[in-house]
């Protein structure tokens, strides 16, 4: 593919499974295991945003984790420009780019802000330590004199007052910001950001979305967002551009751009969370209890998901065949951009032949 | 499936009758840099069998209004004012005069609560079937009926009873232990039920689905649901009216449908523009400049009036009272009809219509 240049990331049939099991547990033959994530491939693109949205347990933070280099996937490979992550840790092969550099251009910021800064630092003391470690030529002078620079990017002036300040002196958002400052002094290419949003006051969000879009433009970073808000999700990647990303137990069940996802949802899944978010509109406001379009409001235990598409036992389309059969992504757009995991994509499959269950 | 609904009916049966009034509850602390105000001269009527949805952000004074309603700030919170009741049957009283046997009686069976987390809640090393008998006993209810009721709610909100009441709070997950605590409030056939951040933390399927099955119970068994929150979208779809929290204290209270459609108070105008909605276009989305004030120093004037671009003098120094809008809706602003004209937001233009096109 021609693209490959400007891929940042590339996951390729990844999977990550969990083994959660004592000696004790594996002598007597029941390991639990858990596929956080299953043969999900995704390609991050340079300056590209993609939100992956997905109701807790279903596999965001595990795959985000892959995507970024601090999770080893099970199955599958990922790949920073190129270069496998996993061999340019072991050593494997020919490494064009060292590990620690692939470390360094891909950052994460966490979904609590307050717990990734450390209580007894003041803020300035925080951001020297890893400008310390990747820079170790540069003088304390002009170590400050970045990170003030880039306070003042990220909203937080005078720099100076904020710089001398502990995490607890600091709301919510600023330490949001806080976080988000630290991950672009690496200068990366690409930002996890893991709830950092949804963790704040509804009346906040739009401030830290555009606060992002505009670094993005200043440092050209990619970001793999992560929420379980399609609202949220729809204006940080709508605004740029970008895709949204639908996660169901472990698999990618729809992909497309933004605007897609949200008009013309296509995935029965997709389609439930599309009805979960609050349409604010006063001449459209529904009173009467409209029921969930799904047959349980409960999402199934991830260590034993369902058989054949996991999102049979929900699905109010769901029909025998979906018991049985896996639907894999299949193309919807003309290009790779975008794709739904349902038989009822396909007028051809038989699913149409099979006998409801719903 | 269709998103779009028709409009609700309006009002209910009772929706004009009071049930609760709120008559200039305050609630301040003292702290080291002066008395902190955090609850500030606040009245409002509550209504039989309405969902108030009472929005505001974090830190404007919420959950103080909620303890302040059930007479339960904790100290060393001082709450002053008063809270009267009006019984279906029987004369009104006013709650911070009960005793504190009447007060206990008057929590779990008139009003009930509940809170984030239901975690938080249970208490760990009993079941929530326990939990249930527990709390009929305690105030002298028959078990075998109280019991059946409780089956009837956990049904309602889509959980098995069985295999709920006899799991322990750490066995279900969020949204289930959530659902459970809801039914548990609902156990003694309150009147009212107060919520107060109820679905925060849980993955917006699951809040939606627990307001859905709201409206469904408040249906069934004529419950009044204040709900508070500071996710406005959340709140919008279920609230019959909606009271709005700036600083301490109310700044609008109208019909859910009036407040969204056309706001009287620049702040509500602007918090309209500020959240993140599917209904609005993007660009028209635009964050609120500037803080809220700190409770320990809240202008002498309108609490608004450091980030509102039509403040003048006035709002300097005179504090706005509560003018009426409409019949049912108010504002707390010198100059709302002016806001109306000069602050503009569509929330509606270009509602997305959800397109379902099956594999056509
Ligand atoms: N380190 C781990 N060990 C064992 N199981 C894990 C671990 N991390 C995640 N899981 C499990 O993997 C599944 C996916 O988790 P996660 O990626 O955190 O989902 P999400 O971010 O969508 O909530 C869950 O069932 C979770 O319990
Ligand atoms: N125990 C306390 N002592 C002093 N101030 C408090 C205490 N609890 C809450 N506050 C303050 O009261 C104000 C209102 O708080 P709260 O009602 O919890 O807000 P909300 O629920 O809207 O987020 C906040 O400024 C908060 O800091
Ligand atoms: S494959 Fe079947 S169960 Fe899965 S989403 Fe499509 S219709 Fe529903
Ligand atoms: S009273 Fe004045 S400052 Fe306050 S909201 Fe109204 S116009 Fe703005
Ligand atoms: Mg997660
Ligand atoms: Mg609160």
């Amino acid at each position: 593919m021609t693209r490959s240049e400007e891929t940042v990331v590339s996951l390729e049939n990844v999977g990550v499974e969990f083994s959660n099991a004592s000696l004790f547990q594996t002598l007597r033959g029941d390991r639990e295991v858990v596929k956080a994530v299953d043969d999900v491939s995704l390609d991050i693109r340079e300056n590209e945003v993609i939100v992956l949205v997905g109701e807790s347990g279903c596999g965001k933070t595990t795959f985000g984790k892959t995507a970024v280099g601090l999770q080893r996937p099970t199955s599958g490979s990922v790949k920073y420009r190129g270069q496998d992550i996993w061999d340019a840790k072991d050593g494997n092969g020919d490494v064009t780019i060292p590990f620690p550099e692939i470390r360094k251009s891909l950052q994460i910021i966490h979904q609590d802000p307050g717990s990734s800064l450390n209580p007894n630092r003041t803020i300035l003391n925080s951001l020297s330590v890893p400008l310390k470690e990747q820079y170790p030529q540069i003088g304390t002078e002009e170590r400050e004199e970045r990170i003030y620079k880039l306070l003042e990017y990220v909203g937080m002036k005078p720099a100076s007052s904020y710089a001398s300040r502990y995490p607890h002196q600091l709301s919510g958002g600023e330490q949001q910001r806080i976080a988000l400052g630290r991950a672009l002094l690496m200068n990366p290419d690409l930002i996890l950001a893991d709830e950092a949003v949804s963790a704040l006051d509804v009346s906040l969000r739009i401030e830290m979305m555009d606060l992002m879009h505009d670094l993005q433009r200043e440092f050209n970073t990619s970001y793999l967002n992560i929420s379980h808000d399609l609202a949220n999700a729809y204006y940080f990647a709508e605004k740029v551009g970008g895709r949204i990303g639908i996660m169901y137990l472990g698999k990618l069940v729809e992909i497309g751009p933004a605007e897609e996802i949200i008009r013309n949802p296509r995935h029965p899944y997709t389609r439930v969370l599309r009805w979960a978010t609050p349409v604010m509109d006063p001449d459209s406001i529904t009173e009467e209890s409209d029921e969930p379009p799904i047959r349980q409001i409960d999402i199934p235990d991830p260590k034993n998901p369902p058989s054949g598409c996991r999102f049979h036992t929900r699905c109010p389309e769901a029909r025998e065949t979906c018991v049985n059969r896996v639907p894999q992504l299949t193309q919807t757009g003309e290009t790779i951009e975008s794709g739904v995991a349902c038989f009822r994509r396909d007028e051809r499959d038989e699913y149409w032949q099979s006998d409801e269950i719903a | 499936m269709t998103i779009r609904k028709t409009q609700r009916p309006t009002a209910r049966k009772n929706q004009h009758e009071l049930l609760l009034e709120v008559r200039n509850a305050s609630v301040s602390f003292d702290m080291d840099r002066g008395t902190s105000k955090v609850l500030d001269d606040v009245s409002i009527d509550i209504y039989r069998d309405e969902i108030i949805g009472v929005v505001g952000e974090s830190g404007s004074g919420k959950s103080m209004f909620a303890s302040a309603l059930l007479d339960a700030v904790v100290e060393p919170g001082v709450l002053s004012g008063e809270v009267i009741y009006h019984p279906p049957d029987g004369e009104p009283y006013n709650i911070r005069k009960l005793s504190d046997r009447d007060l206990k009686r008057f929590r779990w069976e008139e009003i009930s609560m509940v809170f984030q987390g239901a975690m938080d809640s249970f208490n760990p090393t009993m079941t929530i079937g326990e939990h249930f008998e527990e709390t009929l006993y305690a105030h002298d209810y028959e078990l075998e009926a109280g019991m059946e009721h409780g089956r009837t709610l956990l049904k309602d909100l889509y959980l098995d009873p069985d295999r709920v009441l006899e799991s322990y709070p750490h066995q279900l997950s969020g949204g289930m232990a959530q659902r459970a605590l809801i039914a548990l409030s609902l156990l003694l056939k309150p009147n009212v039920l107060v919520m107060d951040e109820p679905t925060a933390a849980l993955d917006l399927l699951m809040q939606r689905s627990i307001t859905s099955l709201l409206s469904k119970l408040h249906e069934e068994y004529d419950i009044t649901i204040v709900f508070i929150t500071h996710d406005l979208p959340l709140v919008a779809d279920l609230a019959d009216r909606l009271a709005v929290m700036y600083a301490f204290q109310f700044v609008e209270v109208g019909p859910c449908h009036d407040v969204l459609k056309d706001a009287a108070h620049p702040y509500t105008r602007a918090l309209l523009k500020a959240v993140p909605n599917l209904a609005a276009a993007l660009d028209e989305m635009q964050p609120i400049e500037g803080d809220s004030p700190d409770p320990v120093d809240v202008p002498i004037g309108c609490s608004y009036h450091s980030r509102c671009p039509l403040a003048n003098e006035q709002c300097v120094e005179t504090q706005p009272a509560f003018r009426n809008v409409s019949d049912r809706h108010r504002a707390a602003c010198h100059h709302w009809s002016e806001a109306r004209e000069v602050l503009p937001y569509t929330l509606s233009n270009e509602t997305p219509e959800v397109m379902f096109d099956d594999a056509k």
